[in-house]
């Protein structure tokens, strides 16, 4: 069976925060939420709520940052001042602790903050193609939920979207 | 007796007209906006001429000498540093702590952010003299065998530097993904393919958003500690030494303080130049501005109490060159540059407790100006009586500068001046996106209180007289 994706355009949150928990209730069969995007203008948790729990996995990459940077950061100056033996010391440690807690706490949050980065543009799906679907009203007013289903529940997903007031339909075919 | 509180931002604003407004800021400014960034040019042309000047001829045409080494340009190093914490720090801050006025204004707080560490970070070349040896403190091995000295603080504040700048900048693109395919959307031309480029192909789907509410969380999180570790560390630049006036143990709350307070001192300067260049009137409000007055005043305070602290610590102290130290700063040939600063940092910051002055924008100009003034004197004071009356007596002497140098530090001015133009010509300097979030909100809280009014009303009320219990 051929399978589409369809856009539904809504002019507000109340409208597109409904049809998405109507689609939850199982209104249309064999439509569930885990098949819903949404797009939207601004953040919003309210809406997201009746998408159910989707997890964030960025915090992960953040901790890994940390303890790379502490790790990293510790063997990099201590490598290097390891090489000051060839240098006079006057009486002091080779690697001294307190200047490199300094400099380690400035590279646990150095490379704290790339691995967020990079975590958050490959786990936010940045750096793709966008669809054919996508709407620029969406970066002024609207709000598009976005589903992905089969050709026979099309009518149905329609209907439903109408129900809701929605403003605008496209369709595109998955292949 | 109900209080009437002034909305920080019209509710009724159409999202629309906020994607309109902005974007027409960046096509269509007033023309003072082309006369400024031509005269911040004007100044980084002289500041260049002058660089050459010392550059061929060699320091000493900027009087550096000992026991002068690093006068001028040291404190305006000190000064851009903390120019640039206002804004990050208290973006963040004012983020993690739900304070929802900071949308309209965070944008161009955190470039300025950005510009004040880019252009701090020109001070210690333009100090070297030997420009072309810069590569020198680069941590690598090289057959000269010579490796920074991690032992120093000018280390310490080079990795702090570049991970503030780092984190600043991530912080400030990450901000601005959804403005950027909001301009993406609207534009056309070479600015539609470099937001296309810049947006990284952000659609607003509720996945993008979820991980940006986490990354913005986490940055925000990650950069209050980093700011204040970063001007700490400037900081440790002097307190780690032996010198009199430098060797106290309350420079670096002193020195986050002062950042603090020129930050917010310069967050008004540019408020007030933003909203008139780009006809923001509708964005950078009264009451916002007022916020940031109330901001600003209380870290002054802070900050003349630091003052006040260091003072003290010095006279009970009973340490002689410290004491003899603060007694030649208040009476000895740069006592006009102590008052003057005591005068702007403590004594000024007083008009911001009056409402009718924080709401006139040609004094708040003023005074935000001057402020900074104090806090340039600050950095000033900091540095140049320090090295003008050491412990040596035989080295005592009184140093102002020379036109060289005063030329390569004014040029500076114009050097922030000229990035920070471009970039609110060429960026949204407005959060647009996040402007439409906080209209949303209050309009649904504004509602949500107007409805348990209306419930309030429909309840019979149940009035008790007298008090306590039988």
């Amino acid at each position: 069976m051929s399978k589409k994706r369809m856009m539904g355009l809504f002019g507000d949150f109340e409208e597109a925060h409904d049809a998405i928990a109507d689609i939850r209730r199982n209104e249309v069969p064999g439509l569930t939420v885990d098949d819903v995007t949404m797009t939207s203008p601004i953040e919003h948790p309210e809406v997201e709520e009746v998408l159910g729990e989707r997890p964030v996995h960025i915090q992960k990459f953040t901790l890994f940052g940390a303890i790379f940077g502490v790790v990293f950061g510790f063997i990099f100056l201590a490598a290097a001042q390891a090489s000051f033996l060839v240098q006079p010391q006057g009486g002091k440690p080779v690697i001294a602790l307190p200047s490199n807690i300094v400099l380690v706490y400035e590279m646990l949050i150095f490379f704290a903050v790339w691995l967020t980065f990079f975590a958050f543009i490959f786990l936010s799906g940045l750096l793709r193609k966008r669809s054919s679907l996508y709407s620029e009203k969406v970066s002024l007013d609207q709000v598009a939920i976005i589903v992905e289903i089969d050709e026979s529940i099309s009518e149905s997903v329609k209907g439903l979207f109408e129900k809701h007031k929605v403003l605008e339909i496209r369709e595109e075919a998955i292949r | 007796m109900t209080m009437v509180t002034e909305k920080d931002i019209n509710e009724q604003i159409a999202w629309a007209k906020i994607n309109t407004d902005v974007l027409k800021s960046m096509e269509n400014p007033r023309p003072a906006y082309w006369v400024t960034l031509a005269v911040c040019i004007a100044m980084v042309s002289t500041a260049v001429v002058a660089e050459y000047i010392q550059y061929t001829v060699g320091m000493g045409t900027a009087n550096l000498n000992n026991p002068h080494m690093w006068d001028m340009y040291i404190a305006a190093f000190v000064f851009w540093i903390g120019m640039s914490h206002s804004g990050t720090l208290l973006s963040a801050i004012l983020h993690l702590i739900h304070a929802d006025w900071r949308k309209p204004i965070y944008r161009f707080a955190e470039a300025m952010t950005t510009f004040s560490l880019l252009t701090a970070g020109i001070f210690p070349m333009i100090h070297l003299g030997r420009v072309w040896n810069l590569y020198w403190v680069l941590p690598y091995v090289s057959d000269r065998g010579i490796w920074p000295n991690f032992r120093s603080p000018l280390v310490w504040d080079a990795f702090a530097i570049t991970t503030y700048l780092t984190a600043s900048m991530l912080f400030l693109f990450v901000g601005m993904i959804p403005d950027l395919a909001i301009c993406r959307d609207n534009t056309t031309g070479w600015r539609k393919k470099l937001y296309g480029i810049l947006a990284l192909g952000w659609v607003g789907s509720d996945r993008q958003w979820r991980h940006f509410r986490k990354i913005y969380l986490l940055m925000a999180c990650f950069l209050i500690p980093l700011a204040v570790s970063v001007h700490s560390i400037v900081s440790a630049d002097f307190a780690m030494s032996i010198m009199p006036g430098w060797h106290i143990t309350s420079f670096p709350p002193y020195f986050v303080a002062g950042a603090l307070y020129s930050g917010c001192a310069a967050i008004i300067t540019l408020f007030i130049l933003l909203r008139y260049f780009f006809r923001f009137e509708d964005y950078m409000t009264l009451p916002i501005m007022e916020k940031t007055a109330k901001l600003t005043f209380a870290i002054a305070m802070v900050w003349t109490y630091l003052n006040l602290i260091e003072f003290a610590s010095v006279w009970y102290g009973h340490d002689v060159y410290n004491k003899e130290l603060l007694i030649a700063k208040a009476t000895g040939a740069y006592a006009w540059i102590f008052w003057t600063m005591l005068f702007c940092g403590s004594v000024l910051p007083f008009a911001l407790a009056f409402r009718k002055l924080r709401r006139h924008m040609p004094t708040m100009f003023v005074v935000s100006l001057f402020l900074n003034l104090g806090m340039f004197f600050e950095r000033w004071m900091i540095v140049a009586p320090t090295l003008s009356m050491s412990q040596e007596p035989h080295q005592w002497d009184i140093m102002y500068g020379s036109i060289v140098e005063w030329a390569i530090v004014f040029g500076s001015f114009g050097w922030f001046g000229m990035l920070f133009l471009i970039f609110v010509k060429v960026f949204p300097s407005v959060s647009m996106y996040e402007v439409k979030e906080m209209v949303f909100h209050r309009k649904r809280s504004a509602g949500e209180e107007d409805l348990v009014r209306m419930t309030d009303h429909a309840k019979p009320v149940t009035q008790t007289t007298g008090g306590g219990s039988a």
